[in-house]
């Protein structure tokens, strides 16, 4: 398996002097291709910081991240964008699609910015759409989809283009959990169908498990990981006394 | 819950040989409890003396039937709600709150070690990616609803933990 991001010591920390926040502490794990990890951990542990600066949001304080094979350590702000915007989807827990945009325009927009033509922008954006189970409606607005169905097209954004790496923040905190099992399914089948590895930062114990992963983070380190095994019917639940 | 309230629930349907109120208590209970069938006659022949089931014999094989007071009986307990006071002597419970008290670093390895353990069982129990549904006959619909109340009950106890260590880092440690 191939890394598509790796962070290697990273350390984040946030302001200065008394207001200083070390939101990482010295973080390292890596996310393959095709692989589902799941980050959880109290308020503040740094959840979401890791998602920013795994996906280049921000700069780390120390340490390293690799992402798609190539260290962004020196990286200029302009080919940084251009990386993040061939290779990382992101998916929050507000369905940040633009109002005066459709739901294809929304899903275009990426690679329009990345210079796409208009066609081909098109085309990959009705077929993302078509992959999250959206083939109705493309020319409609936003507010005329329901939550579910707007963070369908917000997640089809997310992979438009074929991108390798989706980080999603509570991406089913304002659904409803019928909708929200939907939207899971969704991103559990997607490194499955189109290849693209997940980051999901949750606090659903139901959907972390569902990673092929699991990542705990308190104060800013990884305190433990878990893989998941085989699935085993047998598996006793009760009584657990490691 | 005891042997009796399952044996009585199921004389309600009608009348009973044993050992079909063996395999009939274990197929709805979707195979979590297993009853030798020693455990059945004894347990037959205790309602008996108490009169909330009546034995007949016929061509040298007993069956029962429940009675009026069995009914009765079988009604109350239906009625009857588990109480929460006091808590029951869960062991992951108990063994957190001993952790606790001997300090907030026992406490959290204790938690991160439970918890690691909860999140595998969970993992395990995972829907397959691809996977096709089991065919409607391979497992029975209490067999299901098992299956549903361990991860139902498994992610409590994740919650329940994630719950212990925020109050443990916001009253512990000055973090």
């Amino acid at each position: 398996m191939t890394a598509i991001v790796e962070l290697d010591g990273v350390v984040k920390v946030f302001g200065a002097g008394a207001t200083e926040v070390r939101a990482l502490g010295g973080v390292t794990f890596a996310v393959d291709e095709g692989e589902m990890v799941a980050v959880r951990g109290p308020s503040g542990c740094g959840k979401s910081t890791l998602l920013h600066v795994a996906g280049s949001l921000e700069p780390p304080t120390e340490g390293r991240v690799r992402l798609a094979g190539r260290d962004l350590a020196g990286v200029d702000p302009v080919d940084l964008a251009a990386i993040r915007r061939r290779d990382v989807g992101f998916v929050f827990q507000r369905l940040n699609l633009v109002a005066a945009l459709t739901a294809l325009e929304n899903v275009m927009l990426p690679l329009e910015l990345d210079g796409v033509p208009p066609r081909r922008a098109r085309s990959e954006a009705a077929e993302a759409l078509l992959q999250v189970g959206v083939d109705q409606g493309l020319t409609r607005y936003p507010d005329d989809f329901s939550g579910g169905q707007q963070q369908r097209i917000a997640i089809a954004r997310a992979i438009v283009g074929s991108r390798r790496l989706l980080l999603a923040d509570e991406p089913t905190g304002s659904l409803d959990t019928t909708t929200g099992d939907a939207v899971m399914e969704l991103l559990t089948s997607l490194p499955a169908t189109t290849g693209t590895a997940v980051v999901l930062v949750t606090h659903e114990p139901r959907y972390a498990s569902w990673a092929d992963r699991v990542i705990s983070l308190r104060d800013g380190v990884i305190v433990d990981e878990v893989r998941a095994p085989a699935p085993d019917p047998g598996a006793e639940l009760a009584g657990v006394t490691p | 819950m005891a042997v009796r309230e399952g044996l009585l629930a199921l004389l309600g349907e009608s009348s009973t040989h044993g050992y079909q109120l063996k395999t009939g208590f274990e197929a709805a209970t979707g195979g979590v409890w297993r009853l030798n069938v020693g455990q059945v006659y004894t347990t037959l022949d205790r309602l008996v003396r108490d009169g909330f089931v009546a034995v007949e014999e016929q061509e040298d094989q007993r069956s029962y039937r429940i009675t009026e007071d069995g009914v009765a009986e079988l009604g109350s307990w239906w009625d009857a709600v588990p109480g929460d006071e006091p808590p029951q002597r869960d062991e992951l419970m108990l063994k957190v709150l001993l952790a606790i008290s001997q300090g907030r670093e026992q406490g959290l390895a204790v938690i991160d070690r439970q918890r690691t353990a909860v999140l595998g069982l969970l993992q395990a129990r995972r829907p397959r990616r691809g996977a096709r549904p089991a065919p409607a006959e391979a497992r029975s619909l209490a067999q299901e609803l098992v299956e549903e109340a361990l991860v139902a009950r498994a992610e409590a106890d994740l919650r329940w933990l994630d719950r212990c260590e925020q109050r443990l880092l916001a009253t512990g440690g000055g973090e």
